[in-house]
């Protein structure tokens, strides 16, 4: 959110329904961020609050019906994909706009070779010959740094470890050499060290292309790690936004708060652990007011009724959704 | 401590598992050992956390202690008693004193069971924990101690959340009055916030009802938390083990040293910290590295080799011969009971 940049990707009071057998889910409701170039925007909420959604969203890959975009605009560089057609909003995402997924395993064709599947965008989209496109699956893999690249665009996904996988799914990735890169959970089901390997990568990756990142994580560790700027989703929500520093010094929304006290620490022992009693709302029914109003110690009657201003601005052009945001960022209510 | 304080002794253990290849006539081509030596003990109404990366055969671990599998080699000792080898009455009364709780609350409840039927269903097989008329009163309570609306015994998992399928999970565990439980991974599948509602049930249940933990998790902050002792495992053997604070604030390996060091800590004025990145996956265990399991990946050998001993690894990097060549022991640090199973452990220590 600096001034002198122009953002590549903004989205603008987004909302998206999805029908189901139990009436009209609304999975997003008045989302808005933007990322620049070189930039790291994280998206941190719990499941179901609609951060993937969102980003589905953005990429065009959402099947409608059931589900169904309200309102809104998702504009990159300045051109709104929203009033496109659909297969003209794809190609303008297939060639700027990339997503890695959480499960590379799944997200991967198992009965294509790695090579292929790297591969298929460029010679679809830019007609590549067979021997060229092979070239360049070489160097997308070394750029990964998966080691012996030259053979191993011949192996099939499950030849390789899930930390490798992850690689070849950044590397297919950036096939199309992208502005933005959309990293959906893009460590979660790997271990710690494997993890750590991964998001070293994207940094590196990230500044040598100055490339817009958006990281949706549930993990406040990793967001504290790589992200500049933070935006926490809850019920299909943004609740805060704000940069990093801002966020973990002194959250300005009682769940950011509540959230970053709940989380058990390396380097602290602590006796019982700060709980958010409750949990997160069946997006059937969302609380009517502030949605986070049945689990928030600092809920009045004003909360159950009344739905916090969405973009409450504070000083140093931080966001948050609740209507006793300048308390709470007062207490300083970071990091214990 | 007093000897009598321990309720699990584990000595030795080992699980290997047979690579068989061909369609008509297996041959045998490789053995996979997947818990090699582990030697473990658990004292009443404590924690031990079990750390470790995936493949580091921790759940092998965990699924012999409970009867899942049969031990190639090793003693379990239970209250003293050797359980390693028993016929099914006896592993049934076992049972009673050693339960589990699985990692995935969504797919360790049967879907066509009732609340009340899964947590109940112990009480059939274990005829003497309830008599049969205290039976829907006792399933009743077990609900209301783990935080469950006894009222809705009747309804079935799919109605129920993540978190409150895991303490479904737990009050069945609970229902033979166990004096151990082994948890493996109970929060990893579950959202941030929940995840401390678990862990917070679980520290009341201990204290409460004087439980045992082995608590299996691959999230270091979170066995920061909950335990009291911590055992670390790489390649189906243990590198390291001693008090919580022995272990996270002086680790004497250098993989539990990497390990720490690629947690992220939640706090961005931090961010520049110095960090062990390992390289690599970790190796196949049907394919162990010679010597020191760790060497080919370890940060710390390659600082250490001179000109006269050492040796190159596959990686190029030149490490001292010992480690290729001599399976380090478990041995002691600082303290007695902390200890580490590196050559240069004090060396891993300093840096």
């Amino acid at each position: 959110m600096t001034e002198q940049n122009i953002p590549l990707l903004e989205v603008e009071d987004l909302a998206v329904e999805f029908a189901t057998p139990d009436g009209v889910v609304r999975a997003v409701d008045g989302l808005s961020y933007s990322v620049t170039a070189g930039r790291t925007l994280a998206i941190v909420g719990e499941s179901g609050s609609g951060k993937s959604v969102s980003s589905l969203a953005v990429m065009g890959l959402l099947q409608i019906p059931p589900a169904r975009i309200v309102r809104g605009a998702v504009r990159f560089k300045g051109e709104d994909l929203l009033t496109l057609s659909p297969k003209e909003h794809r190609a303008v995402c297939g060639a700027h706009i990339a997503m890695v997924f959480q499960d590379a395993l799944t997200a991967l064709n198992p009965v294509h070779t790695v090579g292929w599947q790297l591969t298929e965008a460029l010679r679809a989209r830019r007609k590549m010959s067979r021997r060229e496109a092979a070239g360049r699956a070489v160097e997308l893999l070394d750029m990964v740094k998966v080691p012996n690249a030259k053979e191993r665009i011949k192996d099939y996904p499950h030849q390789f470890s899930g930390g490798m996988r992850q690689r070849v799914m950044i590397a297919s990735a950036l096939a199309m050499d992208p502005e933005v890169l959309i990293a959906d959970e893009p460590t979660t089901a790997l271990d710690v060290t494997v993890q750590a390997q991964i998001m070293t990568l994207l940094s590196e990756i990230q500044a040598e292309r100055d490339m817009g990142l958006i990281l949706i994580t549930h993990d406040m560790g990793v967001v504290a790690n790589v992200a500049d700027d933070v935006t926490v989703m809850y019920a299909g929500r943004a609740v805060e936004q704000a940069s990093v520093f801002d966020v973990f010094a002194s959250a300005a929304h009682p769940y950011t708060r509540a959230l970053l006290r709940s989380i058990p620490r390396l380097d602290q022992k602590g006796a019982g652990l700060e709980v958010i009693p409750g949990r997160p709302p069946d997006p059937t029914s969302v609380p009517a007011g502030c949605p986070f109003h049945p689990r928030c110690g600092y809920a009045e009657d004003v909360c159950r009724s009344d739905p916090p201003p969405p973009q409450h601005t504070l000083l140093y052009d931080r966001r948050s959704a609740c209507h006793f945001a300048e308390r709470v960022v007062q207490e300083r209510g970071g990091v214990r | 401590m007093t000897d009598t304080d321990v309720v699990l002794e584990v000595r030795d253990l080992a699980k290997t598992y047979p690579v068989r290849r061909g369609v008509v006539v297996k041959r045998e081509v490789a053995t996979v050992r997947a818990v090699d030596g582990v030697s473990l003990t658990l004292r009443r109404g404590r924690t031990l956390g079990l750390v470790g990366e995936s493949g580091s055969g921790k759940s092998t671990l965990a699924k012999m202690l409970v009867g899942i599998e049969k031990p190639t080699r090793g003693e379990i000792l239970v209250d003293g008693v050797d359980v390693t080898d028993l016929g099914r009455a006896d592993r049934r009364r076992l049972r009673g004193t050693i339960q589990m709780v699985f990692q995935d609350p969504y797919t360790s409840l049967n879907p066509r069971m009732s609340v009340g039927e899964i947590v109940g269903e112990a009480f059939a097989i274990h005829p003497g924990a309830v008599p049969p008329g205290g039976r829907d009163k006792a399933v009743r309570e077990l609900l209301d101690r783990v935080g469950l609306n006894p009222d809705h015994v009747n309804r079935f998992p799919h109605q129920f959340s993540g978190g409150q399928r895991q303490r479904i999970g737990i009050a069945r565990a609970l229902a033979v009055s166990p004096r151990i439980l082994i948890c493996d991974e109970p929060v990893s599948a579950l959202d941030v916030s929940i995840q401390g509602q678990v862990i917070n049930l679980l520290e009341e249940l201990q204290d409460d009802l004087g439980l045992s933990y082995l608590f299996i998790a691959h999230d270091l902050s979170v066995v920061r938390h909950i335990a009291d002792e911590v055992a670390v495992m790489y390649l189906g053997r243990l590198v390291e083990t001693g008090q919580d604070a022995e272990v996270y604030d002086h680790a004497s390996h250098p993989y539990t040293r990497a390990l720490m060091s690629a947690v992220p800590v939640p706090d961005p004025t931090r961010r520049d910290r110095p960090e062990i990145v390992l390289e690599g996956d970790m190796p196949s265990p049907s394919k162990p590295p010679s010597g020191c399991h760790f060497h080919t990946r370890c940060w710390l050998a390659p600082t250490l080799a001179d000109a006269v001993t050492d040796e190159t690894r596959p990686d190029g990097a030149r490490v001292p011969s010992v480690c290729r060549h001599d399976s380090p022991k478990l041995a002691p640090q600082e303290s007695p009971d902390h200890l580490a199973a590196c050559h240069f452990a004090s060396d891993a220590a300093r840096r």
